[in-house]
């Protein structure tokens, strides 16, 4: 079957298995391996990737099933060059360790922040808790969230720290 | 010359990650990542039954269906001598099974195919005969007369036992106990749980058949002792065999061992020459490769009525699963569990394990732990906190009491191990005056009053980490032993080249800050290498919280040889004799003229430039470190939380965490780790748990089943410091990776048993889910 989807702004288009999940079409046919597989059942979110918008998790999709959306990974948070505040706000905090929950992380934050720049701790922790981390006991990951919605609220503020 | 000094990033510094740039740009490189030309995919075959005889495999269905390339069984592999191949504790463990399965998710067959998505339709097309056997799952069971022999394979063995292992002075623990005025006995089993990292294992074999070399990808946390295990066991020559360990999502222990899938995926691609690529799935994870624990525990505490102790006793029986194939130094058949004694000055003490086969997946790997010191903290805790409840002496004063003094280290302990530093009361009392102990039990007894039930728990750990010296740790008779290769370029940026693979350690910025405080070179300057056998020097690799006391040693001895060369070079430079140069912060300078100096770059330059006659050029070198003693990070926990009588849900309301790793050198980092390592502890202590039914079947499957904390139960953390350096490490160090896994089970238990002591509640085993303590409330309610 063909598929049409805008993946980081860009139209791609494949022919595909019908049975090919998302997260199959996004690594290995537009090989885009930043985003990643951890439990094929939808528990642990390190598959994450926003589907107009919309936090998904990419194992429980079929590609076909994205036909016409917009996907947005973590490849495609860096923009013009620069970090998003969110990606900065991650190496700052220490919000990550060995980094393969991360880009599911960020995209949850993603969508978390564009709706509530400033959520509380509690806010956070709700917001990510479709996305298992083994690492880092979430305390970095939740500081690094709401610091970068603090830098997003006021950009000048946080070009220092994504230098 | 050496201009207006910039501060230099070495120990104690808050050092961003380097490694971080290309995780947050999803630009790591995990196995899954990697496509080699021509490469087929691998899916294994896998037992439905725990223990069943193998009558027949027909393959010939899997075989004809197009895209498939190859079916392997356990008779092709036997033709190869590969059906079996060694564990890590000298027992042998079934590649791919030909006589019979002997548990639930064992390897059966594999198919390689052009396609994963093929591939994995293949295995149904195997039709496998089995006859069903009876299942043995508990080692309380597998030692019954008559229970079915698991391991029939072996020719001596008559039953499921495996191993009886005593140490410590059985004589001087009985006339302990003899003389005590109460003895505290705690029965608990310390359940089966599964490290699952967030990346599943995995590997990509590539043996090109003109040449020989095998390089193989694998999600590796020992490559170079993996490198060693294959030319062993394949018969490959050593150097024709490459393990690149590439970035890691998560280890915890089950990274360590060799699984059947690497092996069958290498000599698939060996008979096939091209490559294969074989990615576990999360439930192929769980139900086969390393799990950890599942120890049944009984221990007596021997104590004076004025609670000083005088004697401990532990009895064990371990769960080993179908194959013994724990991850730990040879010497020890219940690792490091003989560090029981823990923070106490125990006169006596004595330890007496027994190992069992049953029919589960095998692997006792030491999830965020330092071989079963978690299980052997757990147990001393448990036993103190209610040895003060039994005593009527409060549990901190009960500890402060019997804790090892600053002024007796180093401390020979009962069991036999040199506690190189310690300082336990300064520890324990910052966590008590900053949590409020004395007020919190004021208001324990006043929230009782009026029905409400909250505990306070305490767990003062003592951990061993550093494995180890050259005479007593070896695991496959290899020494475990680590190297680190700096080489310093002639623009004065460094390649640190190391023994040690990160799995998420941050390895890349801390080995760098080494560097940088030897040496003077930012961090930033320095790319730290690893992982890849062909590059870096030997070493057993990272786990058991070494690298830091192993590695991060050998890192600041080849620096300061380096140094000393470098010094050399300055005098030439300076044109003074040797004597005269004097080194700090990456300059050197003439003695009585500080004016007079260059720079560590200066230094690298001259090396390959403007050496002194008689010199050998260039300024590189290697080191290995052989340490003479372990290291003994230390701490006190303290937990708070409030338990629903009428539910049995319990919360964690506060969670205070002292450690003393010695000296951090980036401590950032180290309060990661702890924060990560509280809620592994936690986990284990509420929900995490790989059990299994009557006959066997894996009840823990999957991350539906097995229960992992998200950021919405995790409780909050507050970290608190204090350092004690190591005095035997080059800069201190002890390590902390796993720390707070080994000791906060006991304080989150203690907590919860704290709380309920009263209504008479005496243990719950882990995980205390809500079920469990409600039921246990109930009982102390019927009783």
């Amino acid at each position: 079957m063909r598929v049409t989807v805008t993946i980081n702004g860009v139209e791609r288009t494949a022919d595909v298995e019908p049975r090919l999940l998302l997260v199959h079409l996004i690594r290995e046919v537009f090989e885009l391996t930043g985003t990643h597989i951890g439990c094929d059942t939808t528990s642990c979110g390190a598959c994450t990737v926003l589907l107009d918008g919309m936090p998904v998790k990419s194992c429980t999709l079929f590609g076909v099933q994205a036909d016409g959306h917009e996907i947005t990974t973590v490849e495609g948070l860096v923009q013009g060059g620069q970090l998003h505040p969110i990606q900065a706000a991650f190496k700052e905090e220490h919000g990550l360790q060995c980094g393969y929950c991360t880009p599911g992380m960020m995209l949850v934050a993603k969508a978390l922040l564009e709706r509530n720049p400033t959520p509380s701790d509690e806010e956070v922790r709700w917001a990510i808790s479709g996305n298992i981390c083994r690492c880092t006991g979430y305390v970095n990951i939740v500081k690094a969230i709401q610091a970068a919605g603090n830098a997003m609220a006021a950009p000048t503020a946080s070009a220092a720290a994504s230098a | 010359m050496a201009t207006q000094a910039e501060e230099i990033r070495g120990i104690g510094h808050r050092v961003r990650r380097k490694e971080d740039d290309r995780f947050i740009r999803g630009k790591g490189s995990y196995l899954d990542d990697f496509k080699l030309p021509g490469m087929l995919h691998m899916a294994i075959l896998r037992s439905p039954y725990a223990h069943a005889a193998i009558k027949g495999i027909d393959t010939s269905a899997a075989a004809e269906l197009p895209g498939v390339v190859a079916v392997v069984t356990g008779e092709l592999m036997a033709q190869h001598n590969l059906a079996w191949m060694p564990t890590l504790s000298y027992d042998t463990q079934a590649v791919l099974a030909t006589d019979k399965v002997r548990f639930q998710g064992q390897e059966v067959a594999a198919v390689i195919a052009e396609d994963p998505y093929i591939a994995k339709d293949a295995l149904e097309l195997i039709a496998v005969d089995y006859e069903p056997l009876d299942p043995v799952v508990t080692p309380q069971q597998a030692l019954e007369p008559g229970a079915p022999v698991i391991r029939t394979d072996k020719q001596d063995q008559k039953d499921n036992h495996i191993y009886h292992w005593e140490t410590g002075d059985k004589d001087a623990t009985d006339k302990a106990f003899a003389e005590a005025d109460v003895v505290v006995t705690l029965d608990t089993h310390y359940p089966r749980s599964h490290p699952s990292p967030l990346e599943t294992c995995g590997c990509i074999a590539d043996v090109n058949p003109a040449t020989g070399q095998a390089t193989i990808y694998m999600t590796s946390q020992a490559p170079h002792a993996i490198r060693t295990v294959f030319a062993l066991v394949a018969g490959l020559p050593e150097e024709n065999i490459r393990i690149i360990s590439p970035d890691i999502g998560g280890g915890f222990g089950n990274k360590v061992p060799v699984y059947p899938g690497y092996v069958v995926a290498t000599a698939a691609s060996l008979l096939l020459g091209r490559p294969v690529k074989w990615v576990e799935e999360r439930t192929e994870n769980l139900i086969s490769t390393g799990f950890a624990r599942d120890f049944h525990m009984h221990g007596e505490l021997a104590l004076k009525k004025d609670g000083t102790m005088l004697g401990l006793r532990v009895n064990l029986l371990a769960d080993e699963g179908a194959f013994h194939a724990d991850a730990q130094p040879s010497k020890f058949k219940v690792g490091l569990f003989h560090v029981v004694t823990g923070s106490y000055d125990l006169p006596a003490a004595h330890i007496s394990a027994d190992g069992a086969y049953t029919n589960k997946a095998p692997g006792g790997v030491a999830y965020r732990c330092s071989f079963r010191v978690t299980e052997a903290s757990y147990m001393i805790e448990r036993l103190v906190q209610n040895a003060a409840y039994e005593l009527g002496i409060d549990p901190a004063d009960l500890r402060l009491k019997n804790f090892i003094r600053k002024e007796q280290f180093p401390y020979r302990s009962a069991t036999g191990f040199e506690y190189d530093s310690g300082d336990y009361h300064t520890a324990m009392n910052l966590a008590l005056d900053t949590i409020g102990y004395r007020e919190l039990r004021e208001e324990q007894e006043r929230l009782r009053a009026e029905g409400k039930l909250i505990g306070i728990g305490l767990a003062s750990f003592t951990e061993i980490v550093g494995a180890g010296p050259h005479k007593d740790y070896d695991i496959l008779g290899l020494k475990m032993n680590d190297g680190a290769e700096l080489r310093i370029h002639p623009t004065g940026k460094a390649i640190l080249k190391i023994s040690s693979k990160t799995q998420g350690q941050g390895h890349e910025t801390t080995f760098a800050q080494i560097v940088a405080e030897e040496l003077g070179i930012q961090p930033e300057d320095i790319k730290v290498v690893h992982g890849d056998t062909d590059n870096t020097p030997y070493g057993l690799g990272t786990y058991a919280s070494r690298s830091t006391p192993t590695v991060g040693a050998a890192t600041a001895l080849v620096a300061r040889k380096l140094r000393d060369k470098a010094m050399k070079l300055a005098a030439h430079l300076l044109e003074v004799s040797e004597e005269d140069v004097e080194f700090s912060r990456g300059k050197f300078s003439v003695k009585g003229a500080p004016d007079k100096v260059v720079s560590i770059q200066d230094c690298a330059f001259a090396a390959y430039t403007n050496f002194p006659d008689g010199m050998e050029p260039g300024l590189e070198g290697v080191t290995y470190y052989d340490p003479p003693n372990l290291t003994f990070p230390f701490g006190t926990y303290a937990v708070m939380v409030e338990v629903d009588p009428d539910t049995g849900e319990w919360k964690v309301r506060r969670v205070v965490a002292v450690d003393d790793c010695g000296v951090r050198i980036n401590p950032m980092i180290v309060e990661g780790q702890i924060q990560g390592g509280l809620t592994e502890g936690f986990a284990i202590a509420a929900m995490e748990q790989i059990t299994f039914d009557e006959n066997g079947n894996c009840i823990g499957a999957n991350f539906t089943d097995y229960l992992i904390p998200t950021a919405w139960e995790t409780p909050r953390f507050e970290l608190l410091e204090t350092v004690t350096p190591s005095p035997h490490h080059p800069i201190g160090a002890k390590g902390v990776g796993e720390s707070a896994t080994v000791g906060s089970p006991a304080a989150y238990v203690n907590a919860v048993i704290d709380a309920l002591w009263p209504l008479g509640v005496r243990n719950i085993d882990m995980p205390l889910t809500s079920a469990k303590v409600w039921e246990a409330i109930q009982r102390a309610r019927g009783a």
